[in-house]
């Protein structure tokens, strides 16, 4: 499991330096504020945390939370690898606009995205008017968090896709081609393992993305009770009680399932590039 | 040794760099605290609906000040979620003002230490210049012809209203409802009935009062929208073709408080302005200013002259005479339901009423 | 790179195409189009008056300020953490690596729930902070910390794979021959990831500059003072004023799409140079 490489002298200048400035810096802006978070969720005794956090509404905001995410994670994960495949091995008119395209997410503010996709997906949007002839609601309904949630997510699965698959030999598939394999024989035998550790990457950035997302969210969301309201919600409607230690207890929870889905992320990222550097 | 050397001077490094992040930019908003000279500055923390007021009311009060004193007085505004707004000022936004939607958002800041106690008494009519009410906003024609509140749980009408957990403005909507049940002799038990299905036939449940006028409005949802009656005429006034106002047999006075920050404006030496600021929106130009802006005056002879002949509940159409205030309307206050701290510990605090109407789906 | 699979068209590869395309149109461009659409229904007039309104100027500025600051911390930031963890073997490393990672997937709403919970008025530090006259939250600094915050990682995650990629061999030679630590990042590090770190500069300026949730706890939304530009939008839109909010949408859209057309150039002589 550990990777005791020669155990050495470091060669290399600027260790103290350079991990003093990134512990410095992580402590100031993400460690020491993250702690008082957990100053303040601990103003409540054990048993009151966990009765705060498990309350139904709150369980079933993280179920919305939860579920909304991973549909749209996957479905990122989905047309992220298409797209992210499509960029590199075809050439198409319209190639340059589309992979410019992708980072939009990044770069759009939440709240004029949320805006944007709320107005085009009600009933008499642009798109939702079509939806509805077919008797589907997409604005105010979970459908409507999950689009807002793929708008989010899509860019962390292709970025993390495409370099990859750009670095593929493209000689693997070739030999696969040339041995007889078909065309989905190449992409389930031999593209997907490759890219797996990438993908996941992807994905899990794009579901935890997801799981805190609020600025786009709560315009589409219509903030139901038990039916469309996401966690980060609750945490501002906590905020609204004046009540510190619910809401901060609350948030405790969602940053420890962000850390959880980073954590599994790095452990599946650092095993699959063992294997990478086993193989090169 | 050589590397402990290092260390050091990398902490040091790192410390000084972020240190410039702070105060690099701390100096930046420096000049805006002195509250001496020929120019006085002042925040006022409001809420989502008194944008347009505050706008008016600043240049009205500007003048006001400059004649009187000479001094020029540039007032910052600041809108938001009522509660919000609150929670941030006694989280150390500093406003030397806070003109909120209710009684209880500014209970909030007083908590913090911010606002001496009594300060209702501070001004007239318990801190409250300008009142308003709760409205139905309905589509041209009303065509789910609602009259009142007892229409809103018929199968079929789609009601917009926002989150009373996380809006100021749901609440005197819900108090409201609350209310009129009460006085058709309805018993505790019936009433939270009543409320749970008018709550079923909520659409959107929008996080504020403004996002559930959009909601209503751009994006086309629901048949009523229970409204601010101020937000309601602006509705009407910009869209005059597609809205019309109910205003229902029973509601409740919705009096929004002010309050001089009493921390702020000593440490900012900026009392004798602020205190002005709010004083001045009695004077009778101020109250007209707020009639005109489809507030209820506190001046009864204003209110008398903005007030509509007639006892249509429905308004189609703005008024040209501006006479557009609708007396025809029982209203409650908070004092019935025993103050907002009572009241939000029965209605609106976790596992109270309002959670229940949701529960065992 | 071989092209035989490239010209290998054919239906496949239409379909596929087709699919992305329609995909991209309707989550990502429609949402554009529309902000468009509706920034310049009234006209062009009325355009340019909400654009070029005071508070819309001063929300500009303070945006592009933001933004500047917290991508120079960043940048130091990324450099020296990347140097750190793909140079160096050490315990803690990948728990590291995970808490840098960390702001990416940390709720906006939390990220900035924490500073006003670290520098606001119940916190220990606040009357040291008022007794020095510094403000944090409420103010430009707060802003700017809960950008930095959000995109924390950005640019060490572009350059960090480049720098896994490229070794360690050449610096330890240039190491053990006597350079010093500057000169050997000036001279062989960073002709490496200069591209890299371009892009991740690119993206984190992206992002800096729609910072939503987060700047929207801590701004206090003083107008003119501490709203930034996607404040300054949700302020318009709440006051009803759809176009303008619109208007200043697309000026952002615009300085987005800018940078996107950036990143690609940035990209493209990235690849030439690797040719």
């Amino acid at each position: 499991m550990k990777e005791k490489k020669r155990k050495k002298k470091r060669v290399i200048p600027g260790f103290g330096l350079s991990l003093g400035v990134t512990l410095t810096m992580l402590g100031f802006i993400v460690l020491i504020p993250l702690g008082s978070l957990i100053v303040f969720s601990a103003q409540l005794s054990f048993r009151d945390f966990i009765e705060t956090v498990t309350r139904p509404r709150v369980l079933s905001s993280y179920l919305v939370s939860f579920q909304t995410a991973l549909i749209a994670a996957l479905i990122d994960a989905v047309m992220g690898t298409l797209i992210a495949f499509v960029l590199v091995r075809y050439d198409f008119p319209g190639k340059k606009i589309m992979n410019g395209l992708i980072e939009l997410p990044f770069a759009l503010p939440t709240a004029v995205a949320g805006i944007a996709l709320t107005h085009l997906t009600t009933t008499n949007g642009w798109i939702g008017s079509f939806f509805h002839k077919f008797g589907i609601e997409i604005a105010y309904t979970r459908i409507g968090i999950t689009v807002a949630l793929v708008f989010i997510g899509i860019p962390f699965v292709v970025r993390a896709v495409q370099p990859v698959l750009e670095k593929l030999d493209i000689q693997y598939e070739e030999a696969a081609h040339i041995l007889g394999a078909n065309g989905r024989q190449t992409m389930f035998g031999v593209i997907f393992p490759e890219i797996f550790p990438a993908l996941i990457g992807g994905f899990t950035m794009s579901f935890a993305r997801g799981l805190g997302e609020y600025g786009s969210v709560v315009f589409i969301a219509g903030n139901t009770p038990y039916e469309t309201e996401i966690a980060p919600l609750m945490i501002m409607s906590e905020l609204q009680e004046f009540d510190y230690a619910s809401a901060t207890s609350v948030a405790l929870v969602m940053l420890l399932a962000a850390f959880v889905i980073l954590l599994i992320n790095a452990v599946v990222q650092g095993r699959t590039s063992k294997i990478v550097n086993g193989i090169g | 040794m050589k590397r402990f050397g290092k260390k050091t001077i990398a902490v040091t490094t790192a410390a000084i760099l972020a240190l410039g992040v702070f105060s690099g930019c701390g100096s930046n908003d420096k000049q805006s605290d002195t509250a001496s000279g020929d120019e006085v500055e002042i925040v006022n923390v409001s809420y989502d609906p008194t944008r347009e007021l505050y706008a008016a009311y600043n240049d009205l009060f500007a003048n006001y000040w400059k004649e009187k004193t000479g001094q020029d007085v540039v007032v910052t505004q600041s809108h938001g979620g009522s509660g919000k707004q609150a929670l941030e000022v006694a989280n150390g936004l500093e406003a030397d003002v806070v003109t909120l939607a209710l009684e209880g958002d500014v209970d909030t800041v007083a908590d913090a230490g911010l606002i001496d106690a009594g300060y209702t008494d501070e001004f007239e009519l318990d801190s409250s210049p300008y009142t308003s009410t709760i409205v139905f906003l309905v589509r041209k024609g009303n065509p789910k012809d609602i009259q009142d509140w007892d229409d809103l749980l018929k199968d079929g009408v789609g009601v917009i209203t926002p989150n009373p957990k996380t809006s100021g403005g749901a609440r005197w909507n819900y108090l409201a409802a609350w209310y009129y049940f009460e006085k058709q002799g309805q018993s505790e038990a019936e009433i939270t009935e009543s409320i749970k299905k008018l709550y079923q036939n909520v659409l959107v449940l929008d996080s504020g009062a403004r996002g559930s006028t959009t909601t209503f409005t751009e994006n086309g949802q629901g048949d009523v929208l229970i409204a601010w009656e101020n937000e309601a005429f602006l509705s009407v006034e910009e869209n005059p073709d597609d809205y019309e106002i109910v205003v229902p047999s029973v509601s409740i006075l919705c009096q929004p408080t002010v309050a001089v920050v009493d921390e702020v404006v000593d440490s900012r030496g900026t009392r004798d302005v602020a205190t002005e600021y709010l004083q001045y929106l009695y004077s009778d130009e101020a109250q007209k200013l707020e009639a005109k802006n489809y507030y209820r005056p506190s001046n009864q002879e204003i209110l008398a002259e903005y007030t509509a002949d007639g006892d249509s509940n429905t308004i189609t159409e703005i008024p040209s005479d501006g006479k557009w205030i609708i007396t025809n309307v029982e209203l409650t206050d908070i004092s019935h339901f025993g103050g907002w701290k009572e009241a939000s510990e029965k209605h609106f605090t976790d596992g109270a009423l309002f959670d229940s109407i949701y529960e065992e789906k | 790179m071989s092209n035989n699979i490239r010209k290998n068209s054919g239906p496949v590869k239409w379909i596929l195409i087709g699919i992305c395309a329609l995909f991209l149109t309707v989550m990502l461009i429609l949402p554009l189009i529309y902000v468009l659409f509706t920034a310049f229904e009234k006209g062009i007039r009325v355009f340019w008056n909400a654009v070029t309104d005071t508070y819309a100027l001063k929300a500009i500025q303070l945006t592009l300020e933001v933004t500047a600051i917290s991508v120079v911390v960043n940048t130091v930031f990324g450099i020296f953490a990347s140097w750190c963890i793909t140079r160096f073997q050490f315990k803690g490393k990948k728990i590291l690596s995970a808490f840098i990672d960390l702001p990416l997937t940390v709720s906006p709403i939390i990220a900035g729930l924490i500073y006003v919970l670290t520098f606001g008025r119940q916190s220990v530090l606040y009357p040291f902070l008022q007794g020095a006259g510094i403000k944090i939250i409420f103010a430009v600094p707060g802003i700017v910390l809960a950008t930095i915050f959000v995109t924390f990682p950005f640019i060490s995650r572009e350059v960090i794979p480049v720098l896994n990629a490229q070794g360690t061999d050449e610096e330890e030679a240039a190491a053990l021959m006597g350079a010093s630590g500057f000169t050997i990042f000036r001279e062989i590090t960073f002709p490496h990831i200069k591209w890299a770190l371009l892009y991740g500069v690119v993206l984190c300026t992206a992002r800096a500059m729609g910072e939503f949730g987060a700047v929207s706890v801590l701004s206090g939304h003083l107008r003119g003072k501490t709203n930034t530009m996607p404040l300054y939008i949700e302020l318009l839109y709440q006051g009803y004023d759809f176009t303008g909010a619109f208007a200043v949408s697309a000026i952002l859209v615009l300085m987005a799409v800018i940078i996107l057309i950036v990143r690609s150039i940035v990209e493209q002589m990235g690849k030439k140079e690797g040719e």
